[in-house]
């Protein structure tokens, strides 16, 4: 059985000089959470705005839920749920002429999909008559989230849909999706934050307009295959750039106050490392070995692409 | 059709909670028609005259006296230098000079011609060639006078009376054929400008990315965008038309539902104008300056200010494709002459042609995917 519900091939998108999209290769399964994860520039907002029918790709084949994103526009619109980056509701129309307007657009009674949304439509039912322009920015998101689900449709694609909200209204918005994946929703999202990826069931990492690995995040981080330690110095700045110059040291990045530090395969334990510190002079508060995280991943990735 | 019509609700609710709208909507014409129809005259009073009457005799100050006692004129000096009525005319103090030389009074009594000189200030052209009509015509009269004294023993020769009258507009009433101008670009600003700005307000906004994702067709979208500025527009001649009859007196002569029924094809052709303007461009500010430049010609070229049979051959060709030239024909015809329906179907037709060429080019040119 053919699970595919979104599957993108060879996808090129030009604007001018810049390539935004590089040749993009990908497969989404029925009813999971598929995130995209890279950084602004990496080209999210062109796919899913080819994805979403509003751009059309210069090569390549996409296809949403057994439907041609190029010749069979019409139809997919009427299964797409689209939140895009901006907020592009009406600020001067209430919350729930808001909600009216796009079921009318669609031909659907509110009332008749609002158990989807319920969740998150419940919150925003103290603020009904209120004008969208005065919500606050989580109120927002989830007004714009509603409006999207008011069709019930079958994929709902998402950009950066937590850009920029609280770190609250952020975990409501992803419970929220979970819910949303049990009634069989296909989701895809894009996000810039590296922590919301564990919450995916699948992720691709993105960095101009290629994509570097596709996988589970759990696929994903056991491709990490160097050995990883978190290092605290006492001058962050001075230490990374003395254990940038440092041999038997893989790559040394800054994570806050943290250095995350990759070695080759010769030092494998925090007391090597310790004794590499030492011969650097380089002062330390905390040293420990840590399980990669997908932004180590991520920069790993990153680094490999752009030096072949 | 259904979709239409909530696209439409959304429009209007829009429109009125805006809290510029409603004044901008009954106080702009209001005041539109007040300004303009008792401002916008071609009549001159006042004329700030010099008069140089150097010969100072008595038919010289009979002369002059004619334009002393005209209530066009205003005279301000009556001075003998000649450069210092050049001086004045240079700087704007008075508006025409009338040098009278001396041997005026012995020239006319001898029956030989004689010459006075008439300047007139032509910075503003239109207005210089009315007074120096009016002072031509005063002139005619002070010969055909001295012409009449000149034969009185002889009796006067035959000569031609003019007996005219002025037909469906009987006083040569400025606001008469005015405010039916006025009508119509009242009509216009309303329909081009909300209309021209709306589509394009969603794109600066963002709005319109969620309504492309949407199975609206394009033809409901461009039919939900226009169905409410042609309503607006519509109401907003009803308002001017009230106006007009009770503030103004202007006569209607002819059919009010034949008025309102061109009106609607016109509003098709200047909302589906601004539709189109607004598809074309990304800000409102490009729309705002494009309308501002269609606009100004079409209203310079519509025969409202300036008769468009005194407009060279390229112009008037180009005013065939005004429509508010060809609206504001339609207006004096039907609200001054009482036409009717056959009487205007060429315009009418213009238009009809127009509102469906502009149409069908705005919903060409509505992008949902680019």
């Amino acid at each position: 059985m053919n699970n595919t519900e979104v599957y993108g091939q060879q996808l090129t998108k030009s604007y001018g000089e810049h390539q935004a999209l590089n040749g993009l290769y990908f497969e989404i399964n029925r009813g999971e959470i598929f995130g995209f994860i890279g950084p602004d520039g990496a080209g999210k907002t062109s796919l899913f705005r080819i994805l979403t029918t509003l751009l059309l790709p210069d090569s390549g084949v996409a296809n949403v839920a057994g439907l041609d994103v190029v010749k069979q526009y019409r139809q997919l619109r009427l299964i797409l749920g689209y939140m895009p980056q901006k907020f592009s509701l009406y600020t001067d129309l209430t919350v729930r002429e808001n909600l009216d307007f796009f079921a009318g657009i669609f031909k659907v009674k509110v009332k008749e999909n609002l158990y989807l949304v319920d969740q998150i439509y419940g919150q925003l039912q103290p603020f009904e008559s209120r004008r969208a322009g005065d919500l606050s920015g989580g109120m927002k998101q989830k007004l714009a989230l509603s409006c999207a689900l008011i069709h019930k449709p079958r994929v709902l694609i998402l950009d950066e849909p937590t850009t920029g909200v609280d770190a609250v209204s952020r975990q409501e918005f992803w419970e929220m999706l979970l819910l949303l994946k049990k009634e069989g929703i296909t989701i895809l999202v894009s996000t810039p934050y590296m922590d919301e990826a564990r919450l995916c069931d699948r992720i691709a990492l993105m960095q101009h307009g290629i994509i570097m690995a596709t996988g589970s995040p759990v696929e994903i981080i056991s491709g990490f295959s160097k050995n990883l330690f978190r290092l605290k110095p006492d001058n962050t700045l001075t230490a990374l750039h003395q254990l940038r110059q440092m041999s038997g040291i893989h790559r040394a990045e800054m994570f806050g106050a943290y250095i995350h530090l990759s070695t080759s395969s010769e030092i494998k334990t925090p007391a090597a490392v310790a004794q590499k510190l030492q011969s650097g002079n380089i002062h330390y508060t905390m040293l420990e070995a840590i399980e990669p995280g997908i932004e180590d991943c991520f920069i790993e990735l990153m680094q490999q692409t752009s030096e072949p | 059709m259904r979709k239409v019509f909530y696209i439409v609700r959304k429009e209007f609710l829009q429109v009125f909670r805006n809290r510029m709208m409603l004044p901008i909507i009954f106080v702009m014409p209001l005041a539109q028609l007040l300004i303009l129809a008792y401002a916008v005259t071609y009549e001159i009073k006042h004329i700030d005259l010099f008069i140089c009457d150097i010969d100072n005799t008595m038919i010289s100050r009979e002369f002059t006296g004619h334009f002393i006692h005209s209530p066009f004129y205003n005279v301000k000096y009556q001075e003998r230098s000649i450069s210092k009525g050049m001086d004045e005319l240079r700087k704007g103090k008075v508006h025409q000079m009338i040098v009278i030389l001396p041997g005026f009074e012995k020239a006319l009594n001898q029956g030989r011609p004689v010459r006075v000189q008439v300047i007139n200030d032509a910075i503003n052209s239109s207005a210089a060639a009315l007074m120096n009509a009016y002072t031509l015509s005063i002139i005619q009269h002070f010969n055909r006078n001295n012409i009449e004294a000149h034969f009185i023993t002889r009796g006067t020769p035959a000569q031609v009376n003019l007996e005219y009258s002025y037909w469906f507009n009987p006083d040569l009433n400025y606001k008469t054929f005015m405010v039916p101008g006025i009508l119509v670009l009242l009509v216009t600003l309303i329909g081009m400008f909300l209309s021209g700005m709306n589509v394009v307000r969603e794109k600066e906004i963002g709005t319109i990315e969620q309504i492309n994702v949407t199975p609206l067709r394009k033809t409901q979208f461009i039919a939900g965008k226009l169905i409410p500025f042609w309503i607006i527009g519509l109401l907003e001649l009803a308002f001017g038309l009230v106006l007009a009859r009770l503030f103004f007196n202007i006569p209607i002569l002819g059919n009010i539902p034949l008025i309102f029924m061109v009106a609607a094809v016109f509003l098709l052709v200047v909302t589906g104008l601004g539709l189109l303007i607004s598809t074309l461009v990304n800000t409102q500010q490009q729309s705002m300056f494009i309308s501002w430049f269609i606009l100004v010609i079409f209203i310079l070229l519509s025969g409202l200010f300036t008769p468009i049979e005194s407009m060279p051959q390229w112009a008037k060709v180009l005013t065939f494709l005004n429509p508010i030239a060809h609206f504001i024909e339609i207006m004096r015809l039907v609200m001054l002459k009482g036409a009717g329906l056959k009487h205007i179907l060429q315009p009418l037709g213009v238009l009809v042609l127009y509102a469906a060429v502009i149409l069908s080019l705005a919903i060409k040119k509505y992008r949902k995917t680019t």
